[in-house]
């Protein structure tokens, strides 16, 4: 295709991700002096402390976990190896604000632990603050280190045997092969990664309010919610996302060249341990599935048994299927908008399209509400200057159709988690070599045929992952699913809100548990995929 | 043809949210699913309408109603505290329901003076005790729990809750800043442990012993109890010998352009009634507004009190005041 063929979707999915931003840039039109001045004196500096302690402590947390595991189940051999290396993925499936409301009523003074504790050794008894800062960086890390885990798995296994036989034969330890030579090579994936995972942490809501611990995020919703200032609010989340553009930059630019898929896959392991390495290996392994999935599950099961079950009726079915409906349409939406904008990227990589695919990925940056807000604004914007007027010139009723539509959330999901689905299907597009396609077109392969026989069939493993990846991400999404639904369309994600918002966190157990149930299935699917993905890329 | 029939069904569902009825009333709910469906189910029963709601946080939905304009889907917002309802009428999304019904209903103390907004059930924010570490004679007033005797013995919930927002709005009202301070400078000096973010985790915290008293809302307190009846911990009733006990509301109002005004303001009015008053408030274990009707067994065993007389208002236009004051006496 021409480039002036690509331009068109391209710019068109960049606009819509440039409505819901330009609502923010505009708040700048009227400054609040007096609430600036207010958060400045009370609040910003100590917000801004704590910001830069969760990104410093997650960022670490999140890199010393994914990689060790992902180190361990790829190149190594241990007893368990076999379903950890899947099992670990599977705390993907569990919500932030899930596991930070377990995590407190397990763990806090009034909880179960400290006080059997206290009635085994008395009341004198001294324990960690579970509300404090170290208590929010260890429930995050446990939550979004599989992402990380995820995509340096996918790179050591695409390492291929040569390089690391080479290493050992020239000498060098495993130590010094990991560091070397595994170590640099992984380094665009795990960055990546990492920044995933920050970006998640800095629009995170829900996990550090129920610690309370306040963080820049915190304040954007205090002014909105308590000052209702939405222009300040909007104006403070153009700062955050003005970081993190930054910190994806430097990203970028530290990634440097791609080096993963230049070699035969390996097949089994690299390193046997043995002894008290295997069982090292085993027990770390083992204490982070334990932390991040099985004791918060056994949590939430025991929670349903006493309080959630009395809740089930026949409303859930309903709810259910809603949860499935919603996140397979924004699924299947997504990643057709993205393959689009990955093509676009490869067949006609001007300056125009590579800014308008960059413009188009910046909504996972934000904090939910303020996104969803931002494009149920725009949506309106649409509906009074477009929708309403076109309608009743064409005789119909003059009614608004986006807010509160189908299609105005499914809008809304494609901004949001339009990164999350690009990702994959980017990088498993450039692991197809260009002499494939040009060969199939010498042997006189039209348009169709090579996209249809060579591009789709290798793209396979690359959209599931990611299609799997916007699922569970939607299941997971609250705010913006919360304010955009149609009548009648509550999800799981909707319920567990309205429980933990009332307090009510064993209530919440139900819908949480389901959720976490509905999105297992997906998650087992994606890790099986990345390995099959790892298999096919050369 | 199937193709196209199919695209035709694909799009109505797609985008076919705003079928106009005339039985039906639309509510914006910050109020959530269980608390509200079985008042409206009632009320579809016994007159045929349908109510028609979604639930969300008041900020967003007031937004939402804002952004729709003229081209509104919803015709009543829905929500708690007097804060947020005094918010939404500054925002100019509702207008006045002059109704004889609602004004014999419900005391004007809990309504808008402009007519913009009624109360629905009331519900006292005061303190809960621990019975085996407290005597009630200890107890007095909020403004006491400022007192050195409470130091390392006060559990609080999160300023960023409007709740507190509210209670402190009415403190200013009555003392001006500079006194509020001060006190709100002793609560914060006095907490045992870092501040919660629900009223449950705070009650928790006192049936622990982390701490002896907490200031909470009453139907939060039932709740628990309700679930744990031999709970060490009972409410306290403050300043009874002055101004009384610090009391706010969830309410309704009619959005400036409801479709379905008449149908909406129908609503209303039965809501204010009996049969609905006592439904809505026993479902939340909460007081009904319409002094009429008795509250439930288990909220009237809690004993009466007097409430403070101040109109609820009064904690809307001190809202953003009382913020940047909770701010500097460092309640997080």
């Amino acid at each position: 295709m021409s480039p002036r063929r690509w331009a068109l979707p391209v710019y068109a999915v960049a606009a819509l991700v440039l409505l819901p931003l330009s609502v923010l840039v505009l708040s700048w039109q009227a400054v609040d002096l007096q609430i600036w001045s207010h958060l400045w004196e009370t609040q910003l500096p100590r917000l801004l402390g704590n910001t830069l302690m969760l990104v410093l402590g997650v960022g670490i947390g999140v890199t010393l976990l994914g990689v060790s595991l992902a180190w361990l189940t790829s190149l190594c051999e241990f007893p368990g190896r076999r379903w950890l290396d899947w099992a670990l993925m599977l705390p993907f499936a569990i919500p932030a604000y899930v596991l930070a409301f377990v995590f407190v009523g397990l763990l806090d003074f009034a909880g179960p632990v400290q006080s059997l504790l206290r009635e085994w050794f008395g009341s004198g008894l001294r324990w960690p603050r579970v509300r404090s800062t170290g208590g929010v960086i260890i429930v995050l890390v446990l939550v979004f280190y599989p992402y990380v885990y995820l995509l340096a798995r996918t790179a050591f296994l695409a390492q291929g045997k040569g390089l690391m036989e080479a290493a050992r034969v020239l000498g060098q330890s495993p130590w010094q092969a990991f560091w070397r030579v595994a170590l640099p090579m992984a380094r665009p994936a795990i960055g990546a990664g990492v920044a995933l995972a920050l970006m998640e942490t800095l629009a995170d809501f829900g996990a550090v309010s129920v610690f309370n611990f306040d963080t820049f995020t915190t304040v954007i919703y205090k002014t909105w919610y308590g000052f209702f200032s939405l222009s300040s609010a909007a104006q403070l989340a153009s700062l955050l996302l003005l970081v993190v553009m930054l910190l994806l930059y430097g990203e970028r630019r530290a990634r440097g060249a791609d080096h993963a898929g230049s070699e035969r896959p390996r097949l089994g392991a690299l390193y046997q341990l043995r002894g008290l390495k295997a069982w090292a290996a085993t027990s770390w392994c083992l204490l982070v599935f334990a932390c991040a999935f099985a004791i918060p599950l056994l949590q939430l099961l025991v929670w349903c048994w006493q309080r959630g079950r009395f809740d089930l009726d026949e409303r859930y079915s309903a709810l259910i299927l809603h949860t499935l409906y919603l996140g397979a349409l924004a699924a299947l939406v997504t990643v057709t908008v993205a393959l689009l904008l990955a093509f676009a990227r490869r067949f006609s990589p001007t300056w125009g399209i590579r800014s308008g695919v960059g413009l188009a990925n910046l909504g996972y940056a934000l904090p939910g509400s303020v996104l969803a807000v931002a494009i149920m604004l725009a949506f309106s914007y649409l509906d009074r200057v477009l929708v309403v007027p076109v309608s009743s010139w064409l005789g119909g009723a003059g009614r608004p159709l986006l807010l509160g539509s189908l299609a105005a959330l499914l809008l809304a999901y494609l901004v949001r988690f339009m990164a999350v689905a690009y990702g994959p299907l980017e990088s498993s597009l450039a692991r197809i070599r260009p002499s494939l396609p040009e060969a199939a077109r010498s042997l006189g392969a039209g348009n169709a045929t090579v996209l249809g026989r060579i591009y789709l069939p290798l793209l396979v493993p690359g959209m599931l992952s990611a299609a799997l990846l916007v699922f569970v991400d939607v299941l997971k999404e609250m705010p913006a699913t919360l304010l955009m639904r149609p009548f009648g369309w509550d999800t799981l994600a909707v319920r567990i809100f309205e429980m933990t918002s009332e307090g009510e966190w064993a209530r919440a157990s139900l819908p949480a548990l389901t959720l976490v149930a509905v999105g297992l299935l997906p998650v087992i699917g994606l890790i099986r995929r990345s390995a099959q993905g790892a298999g096919r890329s050369s | 043809m199937a193709c196209k029939r199919i695209l035709a069904a694909l799009a109505l569902t797609l985008c076919g949210s705003h079928a106009l009825a005339a039985d039906e009333v639309v509510v914006y709910s910050s109020r959530i699913d269980e608390l509200i469906k079985p008042v409206f189910d009632a009320y579809t029963a016994q007159t045929g309408v349908k109510v028609k709601f979604i639930t969300d946080k008041e900020a967003p939905l007031m937004q939402r109603i804002k952004a729709e304009g003229s081209n509104a889907t919803a015709d009543l917002l829905l929500t708690v505290d007097a804060g947020n309802l005094w918010q939404a009428e500054q925002m100019g999304i509702l207008q006045p329901i002059e109704s004889p019904v609602i004004d014999a209903n419900i005391p004007p103390q809990y309504r808008s003076s402009s007519h913009a907004w009624t109360g629905l059930s009331l519900r006292a924010r005061t303190i809960a005790y621990a019975t085996d570490r407290v005597q009630p004679q200890e107890l007095s007033t909020y403004e006491a729990l400022a007192d050195k005797q409470w130091e390392g013995r006060l559990c609080l919930r999160t300023a960023k809750k409007v709740y507190n927002q509210s209670l402190t709005a009415t403190l200013i009202e009555t003392h001006g800043a500079e006194k509020t301070e001060q006190i709100l400078k002793g609560w914060v000096n006095n907490l045992s442990t870092d501040v919660f973010s629900d009223d449950i985790a705070v009650l928790e915290a006192i049936a622990a012993g982390q701490c002896d008293v907490g200031i909470v809302n009453t139907y939060y307190y039932g709740r628990l109890h309700k679930q744990k009846p031999d709970l060490p911990i009972k409410l306290f009733w403050p300043n009874q010998a002055d101004r009384g006990v610090h009391v706010n509301l969830s309410g309704i109002g009619l959005t400036q352009h409801a479709p379905h005004a008449a149908a909406a303001k129908a609503l209303v009015e039965w809501m204010t009634g009996a049969d609905a008053q006592r439904i809505f408030a026993d479902t939340n274990q909460e007081f009904p507004a319409n002094p009429h009707v008795e509250p439930s067994a288990e909220v009237a065993s809690w004993g009466k009190f007097k409430a403070d007389s101040l109109p609820v208002e009064v904690a809307g236009k001190r809202q953003a005041e009382a913020i940047r004051l909770m701010d500097r006496a460092g309640w997080n």
